[in-house]
């Protein structure tokens, strides 16, 4: 397995060109939630003109609806959600400078062509593992979107979050080369 | 006569909701290492370690072991002798979901189709009636996450398709599914019945301990081919390549009708969540 490569946010765009399909990172600094229903409200507002809640330049989205927190702790459960249901969304944040998105599964060619073009970075986080990514979380403050609950934009600070380049700004696809390596 | 108030299965619904989410069933748990010594692929390995590692955590009561605490699927077998008093069976239930959910700090799931606005209380639960001999009842609660769900169907295959027609159906959902169901999955086939008894077989398939297989040695020796097909595809832990994509395959069968070959793939995360009581 590769050497661990720490990241911190925002996302430079020469930390992002050299990894690499299949590196493992920890991510360190503030990363913003939404899943379906904030990423519609945010498309609706640009095409209204109206501001995003939060600037997403070199910033990284987690796909996450977390578990309310218990007592004591900043959040809930909180892994990744599936990703594709982002597909429509993902390339107008991309083109705005977006530079990263974490969640699992395939996304669309849609969004790995925009990965290479304007260099941003899908990240996979381990689904089902809520617990444990939960404890990589410091802090979480619903920043947009209340009444949408668990959907709600959360800006979250994050310490060592652990993650893999699934897709790479150089066309690279870890779903694709795993299955490649290991089908019979 | 047994009498039973409908007070105690809205008691044990909440407790099945939190227990569930919290602890994840030893089958389970056991599947889960011996998947983490099969599995060739490095990343593979380090994704199923996290995987272990997280159920330890939320055992320990960190947070339920996903985000997803799912929308409740309750299967309620009443014995035939026993008369349940004190207000609505239905209603019970849902109370048992609404409390399990609020007191277990579960994240609640259930929204209008369009809308998208959530109902707040993660009701209605889905819930499979049965009526047996006896004076107990026996309450399973099966949260199911959106994200395998979604990865699973139902289609009408041609009786002249057989039973490779449904070998090769379920292997190739599978493959399409890829990581998005977060594997290793279980797999529940349901063939049976009409439209919906083949899913609900399917889904019951998914109640089984894993890995333990059909009783009946065809439908078991079914079960062991569709495995080894599906983890032959390279999908592996989370889609990332590897020798583990599903856990086990479940396969339930009935007789259909002369004109009909209904199969129904159910698909199950590996946080394979169900826990039961007898009352």
């Amino acid at each position: 397995m590769s050497e661990i490569i720490r990241l911190t946010t925002p996302l430079k765009d020469e930390d992002i060109v050299k990894l690499k399909v299949g590196d493992n990172v920890l991510i360190s600094g503030v990363i913003y939630t939404a899943r379906d229903a904030a990423h519609k409200r945010m498309i609706e507002a640009l095409e209204k003109g109206e501001p995003l809640p939060f600037d997403v330049k070199g910033q990284i989205i987690y796909y996450v609806g977390p578990s309310p927190a218990r007592p004591g702790r900043s959040i809930g459960a909180a892994g990744p959600t599936t990703s594709y249901r982002m597909n429509p969304y993902a390339p107008k944040l991309i083109a705005l400078g977006l530079k990263g998105m974490i969640g699992k599964g395939k996304m669309s060619d849609e969004v790995k062509e925009y990965c290479q073009k304007y260099k941003a970075i899908y990240f996979g986080a381990v689904g089902g593992a809520g617990a444990l990514l939960a404890e990589r979380i410091k802090s979480a403050e619903v920043i947009a979107y209340e009444d949408l609950g668990p959907e709600a934009v959360r800006k979250l600070v994050v310490e060592d979050f652990p993650a893999i380049v699934v897709y790479d700004t150089h066309g690279g696809d870890l779903e694709e080369m795993g299955k490649l390596q290991y089908r019979e | 006569m047994r009498v039973v108030d409908v007070s105690e299965i809205t008691e044990a619904v909440a407790k099945l909701c939190i227990d569930a989410n919290y602890n994840l069933p030893e089958d389970v748990y056991e599947a889960l290492k011996r998947a983490l010594d099969e599995e060739k692929s490095p990343v593979g390995k380090s994704v199923l370690k996290m995987i272990i590692e997280n159920a330890d955590l939320a055992r320990e009561g960190v947070a339920p072991i996903c985000q997803d605490c799912g929308l409740g699927v309750v299967f309620i077998e009443i014995g035939q002798d026993v008369h349940l008093v004190g207000g609505s069976l239905k209603e019970a239930i849902f109370e048992g979901v609404r409390r399990g959910y609020r007191e277990g700090y579960l994240r609640k799931s259930t929204c209008h189709p369009f809308t998208r606005a959530n109902v707040g209380d993660n009701t209605p639960p889905v819930i499979h009636y049965d009526i047996v001999p006896g004076d107990k009842i026996r309450i399973v609660v099966a949260p199911k996450g959106g994200g395998s769900e979604n990865m699973s169907m139902v289609t009408m295959l041609k009786p002249a398709d057989g039973l490779q027609g449904v070998i090769e159906t379920v292997v190739k959902r599978v493959d399409e599914a890829g990581g998005n169901p977060c594997p290793p999955i279980i797999v529940g086939v349901g063939v049976g019945g009409t439209f919906e008894r083949s899913a609900f077989l399917a889904k019951k398939a998914l109640l089984r301990h894993v890995g333990k297989p059909n009783p009946d040695m065809e439908l078991a020796k079914i079960e062991k081919i569709m495995l080894e097909r599906i983890n032959k595809l390279g999908i592996g832990p989370m889609g990332w390549g590897g020798t583990v994509t599903a856990l086990a395959v479940h396969f339930e069968m009935e007789p259909v009708h002369i004109a009909s070959l209904p199969v129904a793939i159910n698909i199950n995360c590996h946080a394979a969540r169900h826990k039961e009581i007898v009352i």
